[in-house]
Formats: structure tokens, sequence, C-alpha cells
């Protein structure tokens, strides 16, 4: 119970202090901080990121998404091919997808060039690829639940009963 | 010319917070914990039901009582909660927010001449709404040391042969405290023993964070002389939709719905769109939300007993109500110089009636970062002080 309020609450704000998590949760430091040890452990805790708008900084960035379709045989499955794809340090994220394709990738590359690059001669090459379609992404408006560039204000009056 | 002004609206006291709050608004820099709403946005798809009304051209006025799917998922609601029984045609009808039932409820139950016993610190509509019935508002001053919980022996010391209506209101606005099923028995049992009509605000009934809210008109024999009024403002975070429901006895729901239909017509169409799909879909919302506020509950609670101020621990509503006796200032000398020095405004409690001197109530309506911000500057105001 302690653990999945605490992926609830930790899901969206990852910075908050150990001691005000305790007092949030209604637990004991060190039971939280076990707790998130374990979460870690166990793989389910698996990384703490921040979301970052890169539209606006000056890095230049682009990301893409890229359906691929692969032939699988029997000592070939997906989780196999899988890997010959995420050990990229260019694929960002990968998924494996009912419907006309077989995996999505999410890229992410410093120009266009690149990202064309990456696909015609790291991606297509691979001797099961047997199909890819770029998407290059023109806009994020959100993300992880996250409304990209909207400053939340607070439009209630400051006082009242 | 005439005195064009009646003697009922001259006498009636205009609320002494008013002056405060211009004083806030005078200091745009100035933050606050002092709002009485949701931080949270109206949940989108409820929103959306509101805009889907309006593009389908919804625009014209509803029955007088409301529409009846959306009277059909109040009693839900009920029979959902706590296992009541209501007749969505009858029994229950649709408001312009918890405070008009207030209203309506009290005109129609009361005459000049009747008492109407309303426990202290609370909301601060239940004395003026029974001083316009022409009947008499008997307050009690409910005591910390009881958690602010309405005791048998303050309602049997307030009761009096004209007697004719107990109100309440948990989880209470401002002290934050719940009454639980066990805290309700014997009141329900003098209720009926002095056969009193009770009207009891439970706007803040989702937002209860130990146990399952309990409401006076589940006892036996009880229902029938109880008028439960909520609505959507906090449970569904709504406040500026306007909508609220009542549900009591046929006789009493059938007065108010009249008088209803003569001060406001309907509740405003559009809002009880968006309440058709808050109460039918809604609930994983106020689950959200209801964690959310709890988090944030136990995290001021502890900050402000670190801070030598006493809060004993609520378990509704999203207010804390500490004492700031230690200090040797009245509630509005703290507001004041709190406001002055640190630019930070909370609510004296001397708002909710005079038994709230010794009191702030600071709600935690606001994000963890807000509030980290506004509590340390009320630790540096008190370090000051001592």
């Amino acid at each position: 119970m302690l653990r999945d309020e605490l992926l609830r609450l930790i899901r969206n704000n990852s910075r908050i202090e150990l001691k005000d998590l305790a007092v949030m949760l209604g637990a004991e430091e060190t039971a939280v901080a076990n707790e998130i040890a374990d979460l870690e452990k166990e793989g389910i805790i698996c990384g703490y990121y921040t979301l970052i708008n890169w539209d606006n900084t000056n890095e230049e960035m682009v990301d893409a998404l890229i359906e691929v379709n692969v032939n699988t045989s029997r000592d070939l499955g997906f989780d196999t091919i899988a890997e010959r794809f995420y050990m990229f340090d260019e694929v960002k994220s990968c998924y494996l997808i009912s419907g006309r394709y077989d995996f999505l990738l999410m890229l992410e590359g410093k120009t266009m060039r690149q990202v064309a690059n990456f696909v015609s001669s790291k991606l297509s090459p691979i001797e099961h690829v047997t199909g890819t379609a770029t998407h290059f992404i023109m806009k994020r408006y959100k993300d992880y639940g996250t409304v990209l560039g909207a400053v939340r204000k607070d439009c209630r009056e400051k006082m009242s009963i | 010319m005439r005195d064009p002004i009646s003697k009922v609206a001259r006498q009636m006291q205009p609320s002494g917070i008013r002056k405060f709050f211009d004083v806030v608004a005078e200091m745009p820099d100035a933050i606050s914990l002092g709002v009485g709403e949701p931080d949270f946005d109206t949940p989108w798809h409820i929103r959306e039901a509101g805009i889907y009304s309006l593009e389908k051209g919804r625009t014209f006025y509803t029955s007088n009582a409301g529409m009846p799917e959306l009277k059909r998922e109040v009693a839900a609601y009920y029979q959902r909660r706590h296992g009541l029984e209501y007749d969505p045609r009858t029994e229950t009808f649709i408001t312009v927010g918890g405070s008009e039932a207030i209203d309506m409820a009290m005109r129609a139950i009361l005459d000049p001449g009747d008492e109407v016993i309303i426990p202290e610190p609370c909301y601060v509509s239940y004395v003026p709404c029974a001083v316009m019935t022409g009947a008499k508002a008997v307050t009690i001053p409910l005591q910390e040391k009881n958690e602010f919980k309405l005791t048998p022996e303050e309602l049997l010391g307030a009761i009096t042969d004209r007697t004719k209506v107990l109100m309440l209101a948990f989880p209470n606005n401002p002290t934050g405290a719940i009454m639980t099923r066990e805290d309700l028995e014997p009141i329900a049992k003098i209720c009926l023993e002095k056969d009193l009509l009770v009207i009891t605000d439970e706007i803040y009934a989702e937002l209860t964070y130990s146990g399952e809210h309990a409401t006076i008109a589940a006892f036996p024999g009880m229902q029938e002389r109880t008028v439960i009024i909520n609505g959507f403002s906090k449970a569904y975070a709504m406040t500026g939709w306007r909508l609220g429901f009542a549900a009591g006895p046929r006789e009493i729901i059938t007065q108010m719905v009249k008088l209803h239909q003569f001060a406001i017509m309907c509740a405003p169409t559009t809002s009880q769109y968006a309440g058709l799909e808050a109460l039918r879909y809604g609930d994983e919302d106020i689950a959200m939300m209801r964690e959310s506020y709890n988090q944030r509950r136990r995290y001021v609670v502890n900050e402000l007993n670190d801070m030598g101020l006493h809060c004993f621990e609520p378990f509704g509503a999203f207010y804390v109500f500490p004492s700031i006796r230690s200090l040797n200032m009245t509630s509005d000398e703290f507001a004041t110089r709190l406001l002055e020095s640190e630019k930070l405004a909370v609510v004296p409690g001397t708002a909710f009636g005079s038994c709230g001197e010794g009191f702030i109530r600071i709600s935690y309506a606001y994000s963890l970062a807000e509030l980290k911000e506004a509590l340390s500057r009320i630790r540096h105001f008190i370090r000051g002080l001592i």
C-alpha cells in the first residue's frame, strides 16, 4: 500500500525530499528509503529523468518516430531483434507494438541528416528488417503527462471563505 | 426620502473578513494560504461534457428542480455511498451551489421565533441565512479539546422549547474536523428525542481522510428529519460552476423547490451537464485528489507542529486550524502582522465565529512548493516574535 501511493506520488515529481515523502505518506523515513531501495532493486523504479523542452533551448535536436517491420524465425524472436535496435544510443525508446508494424522506435538526433543516416546505414541493413517508415516530430505539445510550455497560473481569488 | 433599506438587511452584520480580503487584494506581491477552493482544475472530461452540451445547443432552462437524469445520479450517489434510498423525483433537487441549498433549506423550515442551533466555528452563511428567516441563531462554541466535534452535552445545553433545527457541517470549514459514526450516534439520538430537524452541510464529504464519511441521515429515523446538502465544488473541483444538490424528505424538498423556482428558476444548464458527467464518471478523480490533499495535509500539520504552532489533526476538508494562543496576540493581529511582515495571507479564525479567536485557518489546497515557501515564512515570522 505504501508502495503504490509512493509510486503515484513520485511518478510526477521525483525530487521530493525523503523526509517530506515520509511525512506526506505518513510513514517512517527509513521505511520509505527501504521501499525506494527495493523498488530500484526490483527494477520497478528504473531511473529518474528530467523532462526538458529542447524547443526552448538553443540546442538543435531532432526527434523521429520510426516504425519498423521485421521477419522473425524459429530461432529469432522479437526480443533478440529488439536488442539489435535498442543497443544503439540514438534510440531513446523501443516498443514492440500491435498493428501494421512490429516495432516503434523513438530516435533522437542532432540533425535530420543524422537521423536519415541512422535509418539508411544502421537500421535498414539489419538483416531481419523488412521495412521502415520514419516520422519526424515537428512539435511536441505534451510529453509524459505534461503540457510543454504551459506555465500553470493560479487563477483563484487570493482569499475566499 | 424614506429609508430605502430593509431592517433585516441593515441589521445583518457584514462579514468582518471582507476588509482584510481587500487589504490582501491591494498587495499583488503577497502570497496566500487563504483560499477556500481546490487547486485542481475541473477534470477535463467534466469540462468537456459542459462544452459539448453548449455545442449541442443545450442552452435552455431545465426543469426547476434540475434535470431528471442528474437527480437520478444524485439518488444513485447516496445509494452507493451510504445505502440511503431517495426518490430522485421528489426527494432530491439541484441547486446553485451548496450555498443556495442552505438558504432554501432554512427558508423552507424556519419561522420567526424558531431557534436553529449552529455550532461554530463554521462557514459564514449559516447565521445570516437563519436570520433572514426571522429565526434565532443559537451558536455553540465548539472546543479544540474535543477536536471541534459537537458533543451531546453541548447540544443538550443549547436546546430550548423553540429549537427546531440543528445545523451540522462536517467535515468542517474552517477546522477540518470530522464526526464519525460513533460521534454522530448520540447526536442523532438527541435529535429524535427532542424532535429536531437537521440540516447537514456535507460539501466536504468526499474529502475525508480517516475512514469513510458518515452522515447523520443514515441513522434509523433520521432520514425523514434530515436535509443533506452537498455539491460539486469541493469533490470535483467545480467551484465556479455553481452547482449543488439537496436530498431530504419529500415535504421539505417540495417547499425548497417552490422557493428555488421563484428565486432562481433553475441551476445553470451547462453546469448540470458537467455535473452529470462528474457523478457518473468522476469517482477516480475524487480518489486522486483526495490522496493528494491527504499528503499535503500530513505535510502541513507536521510543519506547523514542528514550528510550535499547536494544531490538532484535522481529518477532513483541506484546512488546518492551528492555535496561535501561545504567541499572545489575537487572530486578527496575527493575520495582519503576518501579512505586513512576511507578505503571507491566512484567514483569522474569528472570520468563522467569535470562538475562532486564538486560531487561524490555513488552506493546503496549494502545491507542495507553495506550501513550503509559505510555511517557511510563518516559521520566520514566529521566530521573530520569540
